[in-house]
This record gives structure tokens, sequence and C-alpha cells, in this order.
């Protein structure tokens, strides 16, 4: 557990402030309400830019501020907590995959611009409903891709895709432009309200330099971190749900008493404070692990990842209950948390994919 | 990062102090007390370094010299620690010392500290503590043992229980009552030499068939009034801080959070329940909740390192702790079936009894030094300021 640097503590507190401030779950609301179909908010991504916070992962030389993971984490937990929609996440887990592709016109084309948040990325990499990135139909023959990918977060605003795809027999990467001819994107209603697509490859004409190199091994390494990420912002946004939950306890009255003094609440409290500081190490030793090269980072993306959609679970349900008949409201923001919770859990593998996942990496 | 920087630019003066402290451990620690289990009946060599150490002061190096410690800095203790560790030495004083020490040099008067403390240091007196009742247990304000004021002394009628090491101790910190009319308020802190006529000692055979516990009887036990510890219906406030130390120096030690006799529990699975093709446990339900569990711990050992002491890491510790130590041994017997329910015998394995004796005892760990419940109230009162209950006119 390595303590925070004072760069990093200003950066976790800036970010704090700007999401309280200019960015507070009623932004989030006036998104939904607008009407748009636009999953994420524009102005908030042009500030999110100007603090140069999509390139906190991507390398100096690249116009990037070369920040690390652990302080990518501080900016979207921060974010996370109201309900920031951007696709910041989306956006780092690109640059990841073209850096570690090792790709030298790719990285030139798209890192500088996703470092300037000029550009938007998304991961496309699972073809199924529930998250099983192994399995690959999608196939490139005589340099023509096919196949659909579905849910894809952020896939409407995409500038650019990392696609997975079944090439000679192998499953490889691909960075893929969205203007490409034979790309059709089917924007999803999801109840989040957030920017998700089916995408669709209808014969598209694959250009041989925008393969990444590493395979499957890459693929792992890519989803790692973006687990790890989504983590982050899990632990974010149940943080917030608890502490919203935990100051309606101390306000609303019942039978004549704060139903914060009540013993079988306390006691809910008081389990879910203790998850999240445990998940919380849990975060913090992931982000570190991407950080220090950490050979073990399959098994701490799983522990980070099982950790964070369990307490995100029990807390955002914790919030609709403790909250009552007001929680089901859609006037509160319980259910904004709540929806944006499951949908996270649901997007790189759920508490009982990496349940699985631990096990098979330990061998039992 | 800290140690780091501190090694590359020692001092002088601790490169001598490391060679003085090293010179003298070779001379007075003996060789065979470094195998651990050497050490756990009380034979004349455990006597002999504990008494050497003692009159050093190093077994309570940061305390000041005057009252038996060493004086030493943080910088010092960090060297007397890796010395002992380098020959396999330890400290002979015990937990329970080192945290009643603390409490006796903050509310102790001089003559308290001065008669007491040395003699804390060479394991002269050892110390036990006296503060459930039969009626008092998480409630423990609510404790009844009666000291009642006479012109010799107070005299001392009661009862107390779960007190451990009593067998081994001639000392006993005690809170008893004062005034019957006030519940805080009217409790006093009392130091016991348990050599007084009247004092019993009972040990309590647990569930696991173990005695770690006694009971103590105290029938017209005399009491000096200079033993009061801080003031007289005070007491409350010394035990919580005693309570405090204990807490965080428990939390902060790692000792008693989810050590489990025997192989870890997925070799054991794997070996009793027996697995697939694939290496798979063949019970995928017992598998996830092996995975599951093996995440917790995993969570919890990471937060050990992250946490800084303080009230609220010690009650998240204490109940993830006893969370896990129990899963892991309910998850051992589920895996061993009757195997590991044995009570004794040659039809049992050590393994396989110690697993099961260790799932019988280790239902303590939610119980003793502030239950489950009671870690609870401190977070959601304490940490999460939830409001107290308005009592109904």
């Amino acid at each position: 557990m390595i303590a925070l640097n004072e760069e990093q503590i200003m950066l976790r507190d800036s970010a704090y402030d700007w999401a309280q401030e200019c960015s507070p779950v009623n932004a989030f609301r006036k998104l939904r309400d607008s009407q748009t179909g636009l999953g994420y908010d524009p102005e908030a991504w042009h500030h999110i830019a100007e603090m140069g916070w999509p390139g906190i992962v991507v390398p100096e030389s690249q116009g990037g501020l070369e920040f690390g993971h652990r302080s990518l984490g501080l900016v979207l937990e921060a974010l996370a907590r109201t309900l920031t929609a951007s696709p910041l996440l989306s956006c780092a887990a690109v640059a990841n995959a073209i850096v570690l592709g090792d790709n030298q016109s790719m990285s030139e084309e798209w890192l500088p611009k996703l470092a300037l948040g000029e550009a938007i990325g998304a991961l496309a990499c699972d073809e199924t409903a529930r998250h099983n990135p192994e399995r690959v139909s999608c196939e490139i023959k005589d340099g023509y891709l096919s196949g659909k990918k579905l849910f894809v977060h952020e896939g409407n605003a995409a500038d650019v895709l990392i696609v997975t795809a079944k090439l000679n027999g192998n499953i490889e990467l691909f960075a893929i432009p969205t203007t490409t001819k034979g790309i059709k994107r089917t924007p999803l209603d999801m109840s989040d309200s957030r920017d998700t697509a089916h995408i669709e490859f209808d014969s598209v004409a694959i250009d041989p330099t925008w393969q990444l190199k590493g395979g499957k091994l890459l693929l792992t390494t890519v989803l790692n971190r973006a687990r790890i990420y989504a983590a982050a912002e899990m632990q974010g946004l149940a943080r917030q749900a608890f502490e919203t939950t935990v100051e309606y306890l101390k306000v609303r009255s019942q039978y004549g008493q704060l139903i914060g003094a009540f013993q079988a609440l306390q006691h809910r409290a008081a389990k879910m404070f203790t998850e999240l500081e445990l998940t919380q190490s849990c975060v913090d030793a992931a982000l570190d692990a991407i950080d220090e090269g950490d050979e073990n980072i399959s098994e701490m993306a799983s522990v980070a990842q099982m950790m964070a959609c369990e307490t995100t679970n029990l807390v955002t349900n914790e919030m609709i209950q403790m909250h009552g008949g007001v929680g089901m409201t859609d006037e509160h923001d319980a259910g904004f948390y709540l929806k944006r919770a499951r949908v996270l859990e649901a997007w790189l593998g759920n508490a009982a994919f990496h349940r699985e996942r631990f096990a098979v990496l330990n061998a039992f | 990062m800290e140690e780091l920087s501190s090694r590359t630019e020692q001092a002088p003066v601790a490169e001598d102090l490391r060679l003085a402290i090293r010179e003298w451990l070779s001379e007075n620690f003996p060789p065979a007390l470094a195998v651990p289990a050497a050490r756990e009946t009380e034979t004349e060599l455990v006597k002999q370094w504990r008494t050497a150490m003692g009159e050093k002061g190093w077994c309570m190096p940061t305390w000041p010299k005057q009252y038996g410690g060493g004086g030493f800095s943080k910088e010092e203790v960090r060297i007397l620690n890796q010395e002992l560790e380098r020959i396999g030495a330890y400290n002979p004083v015990g937990t329970r010392e080192t945290v009643f020490g603390e409490t006796l040099k903050h509310y102790g008067t001089e003559e308290q500290k001065s008669y007491h403390l040395p003699k804390m240091v060479r394991g002269e007196f050892s110390w036990c503590q006296g503060f459930s009742e039969p009626g008092a247990g998480s409630d423990l304000a609510g404790l009844q043992m009666k000291a009642e004021e006479t012109p010799e002394g107070y005299l001392l009628n009661g009862q107390k229980i779960w007190t451990s090491g009593a067998t081994e101790s001639n000392w006993c910190f005690c809170l008893v009552r004062t005034d019957t009319t006030r519940k805080h308020d009217g409790i006093s802190f009392i130091l016991v030499d348990m050599n007084t006529p009247g004092f019993e000692v009972r040990p309590i055979r647990l569930i696991d068939g173990s005695s770690p516990f006694c009971e103590l009887f105290l029938t017209d036990v005399l009491v000096p009034k200079e033993n009061i510890l801080g003031e007289v219906n005070k007491g409350w406030e010394v035990a919580k801080f005693q309570l405090q130390v204990e807490r965080t120096t428990v939390a902060t030690s790692k000792k008693g959070h989810g050590s489990i006799p025997g192989p870890g529990i997925k070799d054991l699975a794997c070996e009793h329940v027996g697995t697939d093709d694939a290496g798979r446990l063949v019970d995928a339900d017992l598998r996830s909740r092996i995975a599951s569990h093996l995440v917790k711990e995993k969570a919890f050992n990471l937060t050990f390192k992250r946490a800084a002491a303080g009230p609220a890491v010690a009650s998240v510790l204490k109940n993830a702790g006893s969370d896990i130590r129990q899963t892991r041994a309910e998850l051992s017997i589920e895996v061993l079936g009757h195997q590991g329910l044995g009570w004794s015998g040659d039809a049992f394995t050590e393994d396989e009894l110690a697993i099961n004796k260790s799932f019988l005892f280790g239902k303590s760990a939610s119980i003793a030094a502030g239950s489950f419940e009671i870690q609870y109230n401190i977070l959601s009162k304490r940490i999460l300021g939830l409001p107290e209950m308005k009592s109904k006119v």
C-alpha cells in the first residue's frame, strides 16, 4: 500500500470539489431528462478534458500526463460520487490498449487525441449480454470483419473502438475508427441512461495497421485494468450512496425517534461501513498493482471487482430500503445510484464471474 | 519509504547502539529459547531471560528509565527489535502487561508508578483483568462487585468472570462499585494483590475443553485505599482508556485474527472433496463459498496494511477478523465431514482435532474484547455519528 503523494492528494481533492460543484447529481438528472439521447454530458467532458484527466494514463511523449493508474482511480472515484456522465473510464481503457498494443501508427493517430479528450474510445469485447470476453465470433476473413458486439459502453459517442476478432483462429485486437464504412451502431436505452450501443460490423474493410500486438494476453491486461477502474468507479458511487443514506438516518423521524437511533439500522450502517473499508483497501491495492507492474494483476483485478460488486450491490439496495417510500420515487436520487450500480456490475464481470475467475486463478 | 531513508543516513550513534545491543544479546539471550515452543512453559531459562531483559529496561523500551523502561526513541526501538529478530530472540513481557502498563502510566500517581511499573517490567508482578461479571458482559457498566469503604481500606465482595491468565498472575486490576446510586459514575478502578485472604481463582472449562479463563470470587478482600487508580467513582474513564488501548493493540498485532491450524482451506477442500479433470472442486457451491472467503481474507489483510490505528479501524478489523476466522473454521469442518468433528483419540489426526477445537474456541472471537454487536455500536455511534435513542416518557 503506497501513500498518496502531494500531487495525488491535490488531484483527488480538486476532482472531488469539481464534481460536487460543477457536476452534481442534478446535472445527470438534467441530462437524462433532456431527451437528447446523449449518454454523456458534453459540457462536463469539456471541463474534464481541460483539466487533463483523460491524459492521466497516456504517456507524456503522446501528450498525456503519465500520472499513473492510482491517480486515475482517484478521479474516477470522485466523479462517480455524483454520477458524472463521462466516458473517462472507457477512454483510459482504450488508451491502455493502444499503448500496450505496441503500435506506432495507432499511438500517433489516437493517443494525442485521447489525451486531450478530443477523441472518445470504447471497448467492444463482448458478444453476449453477460460478460464473456473469451467468446469471440466476430471474424476477419480476407481482410473484412463481420460480426456483432453487444452492450458497448460509450459505443455511440466513440470515435475509436477496441474490437476483439478472430484472425486465423486467434483472438486479436484492433483499433477501428467508427467512421469506417459498414459499421452500424444501435443505441440502447438502458436504465442508467448512459451511453450503450450494439455495434454491428458488416464486411468492414480492416486496415492491417489497425491491429494491436499481443492478442489474448493484451486483451486480458486491458480488461484487468478496465475492471480495476470500474471497481474504483463503483467504490466512489457506493461511498456516496452510503454517506447520503447515513445523513438521511440522522434527519428522518418516526415514532418520535430519529430512525438512525434504531439499532437495527445502526448495525446495517456499520456493516456497510465495514464492507466499504475492506473494498477500499482492495481498490487502492489493485490500482497500485497496475502502477507497480505486479504479476498478480489478474487476481487483484478479480479481488477488487468481487468486493466492489458486492459492496455496491449491498449499499445501493440499502440506500433504497433505508430511504423507504421516498427512495422509490424518481424525484429522489437513490434510484440513479441503484441503476448505475447494476449496469456497472454487469459490465466487466459481476461478483459471481470474479469469484469463478479467482478460483481458476488459484487452481481449485 | 520512511525506513529506506532512515537506513541510508544511519547516524554513528545509532550504529553504536546497534553494536551494544548485539553484544549484550549474544551474552544474555539463551539460544535454546530461539525455538518458540521452548518459551511456552515457565522454565528457569525463561525466567532468567525475563529478568535480564527487565533489568536492562528493554521489555518496555519506550518507557522512561525511572519506571524500568529503556528510554528509547522510536528509531532505537526499531534497532532493538531488528536485533532481537536477527537472533530469534523475543520480548518476554506479554500483551496484558504492555496494555495495562499504558493505563497505569497514564492514570497512576507517582507512588503507584514507581512501585508497580518496575516490578511489571521485571516480571515480578504479572497482571490480570477483573472487569466482566456474570451479570455485566457487553453492558460492563452494570457491574456489581461491591467495594465498601472502611477505616482500613476497601472491602471487596463479589464475582468476576472471563479473566484470562489469572492462574499465572499475582495482581489483578478490577472495576468495582463504590457508589450504588449511580451507574457509570459509581465505578472505581482498583489494584488488588491476589494473595490477599478471600481472593479465590477457579478456572472455567470452555466448549472446546480448554480453560484459558477463570472466575474470581472475592469475599471480604481488604484493599488499601491508595490502590485506587485514578479518582474514586471515576473508574469508568480509566476502563475506557484501558479497553481502547487493548482494542488497538489486538487489532494492530494481528494476533487472534484468522489463524487456523493445518493446511489452507483450498488444499483441504481439494483433498477431501475432490476435483474434476480441470482441477476444479467438484462441489460448485462449496467452491464459490471458498473463493468468496479467500477474497475477503485478502481484503482483510490489505486493510490491515492500509489502515492507520484508530477506533474505526480497530472495530472494522475486529469484526472482519472474527468473521473470517469463523467462516474458515466452518468451511474446514464442513469439508472434513465427520472426520472434522472428533473430540479425541487415534481415529483423528492432530490437525483434524485441532481444527475442531479451533472451530469451537473461535466462537469466542466475536464475543471477547467487545462483541461483534458492540463493535457495530461503536462504529455507528462514534464513527458514523448516528443518534442515541430518546427515552420515551
